[in-house]
């Protein structure tokens, strides 16, 4: 009898882990794509993430320590637009899972359901800086493309799981709806200050400042992945003396001694933009990336005045 | 396509490099095969000819989490045999890759490499490594037999100490045929690298320290050396001594610190022993001292020389595609003759962006 009910309970024991399992574990290569995918997840998926919301995406360590959370990965969601090319192949091949391999099922690339911008036309070549050849992949920074993301993750997340489908299909509905009431709030801060022009410093916003109605005049970068220069630098400064330009948009990884140089040159301002969730503490998921941002811009349009 | 131009000037101590040289032309092809696995080819192009560098297939999809590669590649000896030129953060090899390990060239042979991540507590990543090989690596392995094969194990723990930090410790071991005698060559290593890279600052700065121990039992003949002084004639009975096992080590300590997001300052000290006359790539001036004594015959060990050295890199980065490095490199070599040299390189590369290396 005590030997029937101690395999029962080992049997009970042994289920709550298979339960604990039925989670989707998903691994994002950004703190942004994991924040979606908790929106529309919510309990029944754990994600975390590769590249931390202050650090340079383009410039991730390749740790074997990722590869332990890679390796039980059901999902990877990637930003893709190679911007993840020089870290991530790696960690990919080494992870011994099969399900997360390019063009597996578990392999999942947001970019192809993405408006994508400054896709290069004609040739490119390595004279014009690290240009992402297929597209800027700086996308997530438009809350419509936040929310094509969410779609394509309430999908893939369905296909994975199609007990809960229903589920996810509510979750992203509802994060659709909480998204569109903040994009109201975020167009009317932001609409005294449309057609501001700025300069940031890497060609991080084109999809924030296109739904923002910002006007990028130039860059502190001479070129895409191309460290400041003097003559750049200068260059630069009698643009924004000509055309007006007073702020100058830094993502938290660059190097603030150029921006400010030339800030003080023109008599303006360097504000340091959060490009990913995760940028700091306050910002910890995906509606408050954009309320930060927004908040600060208007904050800086205003003294400006 | 990685592009490396070398050039040397100064007194070179007896292993002499050209003074310049468009020393490697490397090749990368590297694509997935199919849902199952992948290949990667690096072909190399030198002044003097075409070396097939690595070239093998890695199945990702295996069970257990396994994962094995076929084909030509570096063997898992350690980390700088594992690393192709243009990763390495000096211009040459350390002194004890130079002298126990073969070089540039170093283990690289035809074989198989199936590895896994081993079960480990929290926060540790382990990884072991099997390998066989062919058994031919030049001027460490040489397979006279099919049965010759090289085997090399490979056990890697690595830890994060904090976002920003993290230690690799490895432990290798190496066996196959000697190439200087019918018996064994057997390597043992230790290497051990901390890393030190601020998340928010990445690009500007960061921190490597690492070193490696090898230790070597190679057995050697000395009469195999005779070659080098044949003009004295040796009495048959002295023609074909027993192998002798000779036990050389060698280190290396090396760090290199991120000044800003272009420049790179660094800094190596080597000490190596060697087999007296036991080749090392690139090759030691003969110096062999063996000298037939007709009353005391031919000696039957073969003496142990110590070089040693050190030198300071610098290292300008113009983009994550290019780089000009200069490394002044002063040696002490065994037979009592020193080098004073600079070295320079201009590497650049094309086409797909590679990974960046850890």
């Amino acid at each position: 009898m005590f030997k029937t009910h101690s395999t029962l309970a080992a049997l009970l024991l042994a289920l709550i882990p298979a339960h604990a399992a039925s989670k989707i574990n998903v691994m994002t290569a950004t703190q942004d794509l994991a924040a979606i995918a908790r929106e529309v997840g919510g309990d029944l998926i754990t994600a975390d993430s590769i590249a931390m919301g202050y650090q340079d995406p383009h410039f991730v360590e390749p740790k074997p320590s990722f590869l332990l959370k890679l390796q039980k990965a059901d999902l990877l969601v990637v930003v893709g637009l190679q911007l993840e090319i020089g870290w991530l192949p790696p960690l990919i091949t080494q992870s011994r899972n099969a399900k997360i391999q390019p063009a597996q099922s578990g392999y999942l690339d947001m970019s192809q359901f993405c408006n994508i911008l400054e896709i290069p036309q004609g040739q490119v070549t390595r004279a014009m800086g690290d240009v992402h050849p297929l597209g800027n992949p700086h996308y997530w920074l438009n809350p419509d493309n936040g929310r094509r993301i969410a779609k394509a993750l309430a999908d893939k997340f369905s296909s994975i799981q199609p007990a809960n489908a229903a589920q996810f299909a509510q979750r992203y509905a509802d994060f659709d709806k909480r998204l569109t009431e903040a994009e109201k709030g975020w167009d009317a801060k932001m609409a005294p200050f449309k057609g501001r022009k700025v300069v940031t410093y890497h060609r991080s916003w084109p999809n924030f400042c296109e739904r923002f109605g910002l006007n990028v005049v130039d860059y502190v970068e001479p070129k895409p992945g191309i460290p400041p220069t003097p003559a750049h630098s200068l260059e630069l400064i009698n643009l924004m003396k000509r055309e007006g330009v007073k702020l100058i948009l830094v993502e938290p990884y660059f190097d603030l001694r150029t921006p400010n140089s030339i800030a003080s040159n023109v008599g303006g301002t360097v504000v340091v933009m959060m490009p990913s969730v995760g940028g700091n503490k306050e910002i910890t998921n995906y509606f408050q990336l954009f309320d930060y941002d927004i908040n600060l811009l208007v904050n800086t349009f205003s003294k400006m005045k | 396509m990685i592009g490396d131009f070398i050039g040397a000037i100064g007194n070179h101590g007896g292993r002499a490099t050209p003074s310049l040289e468009m020393h490697e032309s490397e090749v990368g092809f590297q694509e997935v095969i199919d849902p199952y696995a992948r290949a990667d080819f690096f072909i190399s192009f030198g002044e003097a000819g075409v070396n097939l560098e690595e070239g093998y297939i890695t199945f990702t999809s295996l069970p257990a989490g396994l994962q094995l590669k076929v084909g030509k590649m570096r063997a898992a000896f350690g980390r700088v045999n594992t690393t192709h030129n243009h990763v390495l953060p000096w211009i040459d090899r350390p002194l004890v890759s130079q002298n126990l390990v073969g070089g540039e060239d170093g283990i690289d042979d035809a074989g198989l490499s199936l590895s896994r991540i081993l079960p480990s507590p929290k926060g540790l990543f382990l990884e072991g490594t099997a390998q066989v090989f062919r058994g031919d690596s030049e001027n460490v392995f040489s397979a006279v037999r099919r049965s010759d094969v090289a085997a090399v194990g490979h056990l890697r723990a690595y830890s994060d100490l904090s976002e920003s930090t993290n230690i690799d410790f490895g432990a290798s071991y190496a066996r196959g045929h000697s190439p200087f005698a019918d018996g064994k060559n057997q390597l043992y290593g230790m290497d051990a690298t901390l890393r030190w890279k601020p998340l928010r600052r990445a690009i500007y700065h960061s921190f490597v320290a690492r070193t490696e121990l090898i230790w070597a039992r190679t057995s050697v003949v000395p009469s195999l050396l005779y070659g080098i002084i044949s003009a004295i004639p040796v009495p048959p009975t002295f023609a074909a001594p027993p192998p002798t096992l000779v036990k050389p080590f060698g280190f290396y300590v090396s760090g290199d610190y991120q000044i800003n997001r272009r420049w790179i300052f660094g800094g190596r000290f080597d000490r190596s022993q060697r087999g007296q006359c036991v080749p090392t790539n690139p090759a030691t001036a003969a110096s062999c001292t063996f000298v037939y004594d007709p009353l005391g015959g031919v000696p039957r060990t073969v003496p142990l020389l110590q070089d040693t050295g050190g030198s300071f890199q610098l290292t300008y980065v113009p983009s994550e595609f290019s780089l000009i490095r200069t490394q002044f490199r002063r040696a002490k070599y065994g037979e009592g003759l020193t080098a004073n040299e600079i070295l320079f390189q201009f590497q650049f590369s094309m086409g797909a962006h590679g990974a960046h290396p850890f």
